[in-house]
């Protein structure tokens, strides 16, 4: 019966036989490059006017830390920002740092940039959010990025979550990766509606709030903590970054609960140059044998 | 103990959804719980999406590929709109996800319900389960609110892959009403214990009994 419909080629999209073919080659014990995932945990919430997201620090390749402190809080546009977590290369990859444009054109915030010039108008996060998942859709899971996104836009703050497959949601507050559980956990016990912030931007107005709790920010930055010390994948430092009506902050390395506890006073030194295991040169000139006098050519 | 909660699995909306229709309009209900296999992503997520004025879908399924399916017909009514110069029909809604359904059957793992309201046949529910055939539901009357509200609300309490809240959409020629149940006021079944704060609540009350060990 379903003969036919197994042996009906694919009308279009990816091909994804190569997948099926790794798939099968692991189980036969052919085991591929491992990449570099990031065991991670990643969060968002919505708060009085705005929205923040943090992140920590730790990159692993299986079970060593292979960057103590790497970004996970990736630009998209001057109001929306990314967390991802997920295979590295893959997370920067979609959300793809853009100082110049034009660097790679099928990037999500390269998108985001020419669409700008093109309408002259803010990016809006649901712009973000329908490019991400369009991507990932398009790969039907096998690009495993998971992202948290958030930006304050026009229509006011908004907060989404993103999964490997292309699914999204839409919530006030959000947790992604392996410690996802953990930060979940603290932000059901303590979010509410209407979180304050002081306001990062005026000075003087900055000491009259001195005083003011940064809720927001304190609750991300717990969520982050419980990840970073209940959750194996993660650790290191917390990303922070805030988005507000006209601005935003990017606090980076907003706490450093880990930070080294030894370093050799005498400081560590290396060998400055390739050490030297042979001297014995062998020129390289071609040995040539030129025969003088010979025929001259004949046809 | 096996506490393999595969939360890398897609995620998918093991789901109750249910749409009714009385003399006069359509009622869709859903719960709100999204998984990722044994880890709940979204506990107050909205599976009844809205494709026009007039007409709405529950999803149910992959939630990636509910979502793509939704938004392109969303995307094909609006144009059919603009084109025709007047509200597309629930059938024509109903035929563009088959169409979908059907023609990528090999890649899609959604079963949807469509619910509307037309001017030329009133209330209307089209079933497009895996496949992507198109069955008509057929009519009801009574009090379908709280019917549909009462059948979500036996499903969150014995199917463990739904629960949350109960959304509803009433779709009729007066437009459309969009109510919400919390989860901690719904009709209690069978043995079901009141909502606690505490565990101490539990303990202290005289009855049910507490678990005996």
């Amino acid at each position: 019966m379903s003969k036919s419909v197994i042996e009906t080629p694919p009308k279009g999209g990816f091909s994804f036989d190569l997948c099926k073919r790794n798939e099968m080659l692991s189980k036969k014990g052919v085991n591929p490059p491992s990449f570099r995932k990031t065991g991670t945990t990643i969060v968002g919430l919505i708060f009085q006017d705005g929205v923040i997201l943090g992140a920590d620090t730790r990159a692993t390749e299986g079970p060593i830390v292979c960057d103590k402190n790497c970004e996970k809080i990736h630009y998209m546009a001057p109001n929306i920002y990314c967390c991802g977590a997920g295979t590295a290369a893959d997370t920067e990859a979609v959300t793809a740092i853009v100082i110049l444009l034009c660097l790679c054109s099928d990037m999500v915030s390269s998108q985001l940039q020419l669409h700008r010039y093109h309408t002259g108008r803010e990016s809006r996060v649901v712009t973000a959010l329908t490019l991400l998942k369009r991507h990932l859709f398009n790969y039907q899971g096998y690009v495993s990025a998971a992202l948290v996104l958030g930006g304050v836009d026009v229509t006011g703050p908004h907060l989404h979550t993103i999964y490997p497959h292309g699914s999204t949601d839409t919530l006030p507050f959000a947790t992604m990766g392996s410690g996802s559980l953990a930060a979940m956990a603290v932000f059901e016990s303590k979010y509410r509606e209407g979180l304050t912030v002081s306001s990062p931007i005026p000075f003087f107005w900055s000491l009259i709030f001195l005083f003011q709790r940064n809720e927001g920010i304190e609750l991300v930055t717990e969520a982050i903590c419980s990840g970073i010390f209940n959750d194996l994948g993660s650790g290191s430092n917390v990303d922070i970054c805030v988005i507000t009506k006209g601005g935003k902050e990017y606090l980076r390395n907003h706490l450093q609960p880990n930070p080294r506890t030894y370093t050799s006073s005498k400081g560590y030194s290396f060998p400055k140059k390739t050490e030297v295991l042979l001297t014995k040169i062998i020129p390289l000139k071609e040995k040539v044998e030129i025969i003088e006098g010979g025929d001259a050519m004949e046809e | 103990m096996d506490l393999d909660m595969n939360v890398n699995a897609p995620h998918s909306m093991g789901t109750t959804i249910i749409g009714v229709t009385y003399n006069g309009g359509v009622v869709l209900g859903a719960d709100s719980r999204t998984s990722t296999g044994m880890y709940v992503a979204n506990r107050a997520s909205d599976k009844i999406t809205q494709l026009t004025d007039n007409v709405y879908v529950c999803r149910s399924g992959s939630a990636a590929d509910s979502q793509i399916v939704s938004d392109y017909v969303r995307y094909f009514l609006h144009q059919h709109t603009i084109q025709l110069g007047q509200p597309a029909t629930v059938k024509v809604a109903a035929n563009l996800i088959r169409l979908l359904s059907y023609n990528n059957k090999n890649m899609l793992q959604t079963g949807l319900i469509v619910g509307g309201w037309d001017k030329y046949e009133g209330g209307k529910i089209y079933g497009i389960p895996l496949g992507g055939t198109l069955v008509e539901q057929p009519f009801a009357i009574g009090d379908m609110h709280q019917l549909v509200v009462k059948a979500v609300s036996l499903a969150i309490a014995r199917d463990g892959a739904s629960g949350g809240v109960v959304r509803t959409v009433v779709i009729n020629s007066d437009g459309v009403t969009r109510n919400f149940y919390p989860g901690d006021k719904l009709q209690l079944w069978h043995d079901e214990l009141e909502p606690q704060n505490s565990l101490l609540d539990i303990l202290n009350a005289p009855s049910p009994e507490p678990m005996n060990i």
